[in-house]
């Protein structure tokens, strides 16, 4: 039996069973004691911007997820998706941290004061046009079936990139995907159930399920083109070439939607990879003005 | 065709039974779902439970404003993993209650009706980023109070989800404290949004532990049945004692003039508190409940069609199954 004086001060003292405890919430650089010296042949300012690529879209879609708290279908999906965002917040924050190391802090740097860490600096002081993300993160969710089916197409291509990343010369790169591998794998596999059970539910779940597909897939249009700065890493061994993973992604996707019988729509013709170069539409600046609101009226804050 | 047979024995004496149950509570062992016990008792716990678990989740509503708005990222991890705690929370009370019978889709109705209530503290807003180590601090400080006692309810299922939720929401405590502390020894901005939301929340937190025990019917029996451990003026008197000297350490003010150290009795002396407020704010007219229902009901009826998906997907793969 539990004495209850006893597990009260245990309780109120504890200090030393962090274990469970969320990735990332326990201390403030979350590069700390990570060697974060660049190899050799690499350009720092490709580096840098590569992991802004990689973060933003972690960063964004976390947010476009945590829109859903308080506001999900049944408590457990509650948990689910605060899982997944936390882990993209956490891919995030280790990303924009590496780009901060390797001196990726644009205007963001001399707007924030030096108190602010890198990671905050950019998440929070870059306007939209500093963005790389791509656009199937920033569009905001119309129902419950385009958030699963967004974040199926998301995590499968991202699960696919990280796979290879796990390789890279950067070796904190290489950490940071060898890390997010596992989670998007549970990503994957619970946007793909859902993608299942609402195409092959009900008259409804299926309508609205093959809107959010249909809707989707032009916004993909962009993933699978690199950028100068991924074909100059892909030469130093850092980075993966989006169009690399293109079969690889398709394929999956075909395999949910035939089970869940949905219809697969043509694929989107190849775009300028815009996103990347900062070209967003309104979604973004919106998304950003909630985020960055409360610490931008506070420049000079500490939290 | 085969012949009936009666699921259960006939029902033996319930004198006897009744007898084993209180030698139970007696030797402080703990009820589990399969033993008798009374109606009583299993309609209070479900009252309480879903009562509690009903608080977990619409407490995810306050704090969970401020997660899109976060000003650092680590702040917003550390508060979207509390949120996150929280529908855990409610997750593993709402089991309890099905243990005693009950369903979970049915107590949110009560609760989407104004049948069941939640705890009144999550009726007010939360109007800026301290309000957030506040909420930690106090909201969820006056919850370990409350709960920790509770680790030993005569329920062993209920028991056991307190270990697990105390454990969670001292982490919380310390979050939310460890905030303030941050803001404290940042700007003199920040310092005052503490202290306006330590003068917001300090009163209706000492409203969490429930009306004075004079007005308070229930108690003795929920003593005698082990499903409450101490009056709710004594867990009052527990959270002032743990929390005058954290406020006094963390630099602010509480917003009471009669706060006073009584060195006789060992313990702070407190303010009248305005328990009409406190009524007032349980029977729906707090500044926040209609929002907070009507998120609530947002998410059930707005996401309906997915649920009735889902169970229409498990009916057609279990035919399917079936037949291959
Ligand atoms: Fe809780
Ligand atoms: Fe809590």
């Amino acid at each position: 039996m539990v004495h209850e004086e006893t597990a009260y001060e245990s309780l109120v003292h504890a200090h030393g069973d962090e274990g469970h405890w969320v990735f990332g919430t326990g201390f403030d650089d979350p590069l700390a004691g990570v060697d974060t010296s660049v190899p050799p042949g690499v350009d720092r300012a490709d580096l840098g911007a590569y992991c802004l690529m990689l973060g933003d879209d972690a960063l964004v879609l976390s947010q476009r997820l945590t829109e859903w708290i308080t506001r999900a279908p049944e408590l457990e999906e509650e948990v689910a998706i605060g899982n997944i965002a936390l882990d993209l917040l956490g891919q995030a924050r280790l990303l924009l941290a590496r780009a901060g190391s390797v001196g990726e802090l644009g205007r963001s740097r001399s707007l924030a004061t030096g108190s602010v860490p890198d990671e905050d600096a950019l998440a929070y002081f870059r306007d939209a046009d500093e963005f790389r993300c791509t656009p199937l993160v920033e569009e905001p969710d119309g129902d419950f079936a385009h958030a699963m089916v967004r974040l199926l197409v998301a995590s499968s291509f991202r699960l696919a990139v990280l796979a290879r990343l796990r390789g890279s010369r950067d070796p904190v790169v290489a950490a940071i995907a060898a890390k997010g591998v596992n989670e998007l794998t549970y990503h994957r596999d619970h946007a793909a159930r859902w993608v299942l059970r609402l195409g092959d539910g009900t008259d409804e779940s299926h309508r609205r399920a093959q809107r959010a597909v249909d809707a989707i897939w032009p916004l993909t249009a962009q993933l699978f083109t690199a950028t100068g700065v991924e074909r100059r890493l892909v030469a130093a061994g850092v980075a993966v070439d989006p169009s690399s993973v293109r079969d690889e992604v398709r394929r999956v996707l075909a395999e949910v939607l035939a089970r869940g019988t949905l219809t697969a729509p043509p694929e989107p013709p190849d775009a300028e990879p815009a996103g990347r170069s900062g070209e967003h539409g309104p979604a973004l600046t919106e998304l950003l003005s909630t985020l960055q609101g409360l610490a931008r009226r506070h420049p000079a804050s500490t939290w | 065709m085969p012949a009936p047979t009666p699921d259960r024995p006939p029902a033996p004496d319930e004198t006897a039974l009744q007898e084993h149950f209180e030698a139970t509570i007696a030797a402080e062992h703990r009820i589990e779902p399969r033993d008798w016990m009374p109606e009583g008792y299993r309609r209070t716990l479900v009252r309480q439970i879903a009562q509690h678990a009903h608080s977990e989740i619409i407490g995810m509503q306050p704090e969970g404003d401020w997660l899109l708005a976060a000003p650092s990222l680590r702040r917003k991890a550390i508060l979207l993993a509390k949120v996150q705690d929280e529908a855990g929370h409610g997750l593993y009370l709402y089991s309890a209650t099905e243990t005693l019978g009950a369903d979970r889709a049915d107590l949110t109705d009560k609760l989407i009706e104004g049948r069941q209530k939640y705890s009144s503290i999550f009726n007010y807003p939360t109007l800026s980023y301290a309000d957030v180590g506040v909420i930690g601090w106090l909201v969820d400080g006056a919850a370990i109070c409350n709960q920790v006692p509770l680790c030993r309810s005569s329920y062993g299922p209920y028991a056991r989800a307190m270990i697990r939720i105390c454990k969670e929401e001292s982490f919380h405590q310390r979050q939310g404290y460890e905030l303030l502390m941050t803001m404290m020894r940042g700007t003199e901005e920040q310092r005052a949004m503490v202290q306006d939301a330590v003068d917001r929340w300090w009163w209706p937190s000492l409203m969490m532990f429930g009306p004075p025990d004079a007005d308070s019917p229930n108690t003795a029996q929920s003593m005698a049945w082990g499903i409450k451990r101490h009056t709710n003026d004594e867990l009052r008197q527990r959270f002032v004692d743990m929390t005058v000297p954290q406020a006094q350490f963390l630099g602010v003010a509480l917003p009471d003039p009669e706060l006073a150290w009584d060195a006789d009795a060992g313990h702070w002396r407190f303010g009248a508190v305005d328990w009409d407020e406190f009524k007032r704010v349980i029977s729906g007219q707090g500044p926040m409940n209609d929002v907070r229902i009507a998120r609530r009901r947002a998410a059930r009826d707005d996401n309906a069609w997915v649920t009735e998906a889902a169970s229409a997907y498990a009916r057609k793969h279990a035919v399917r199954e079936a037949a291959a």
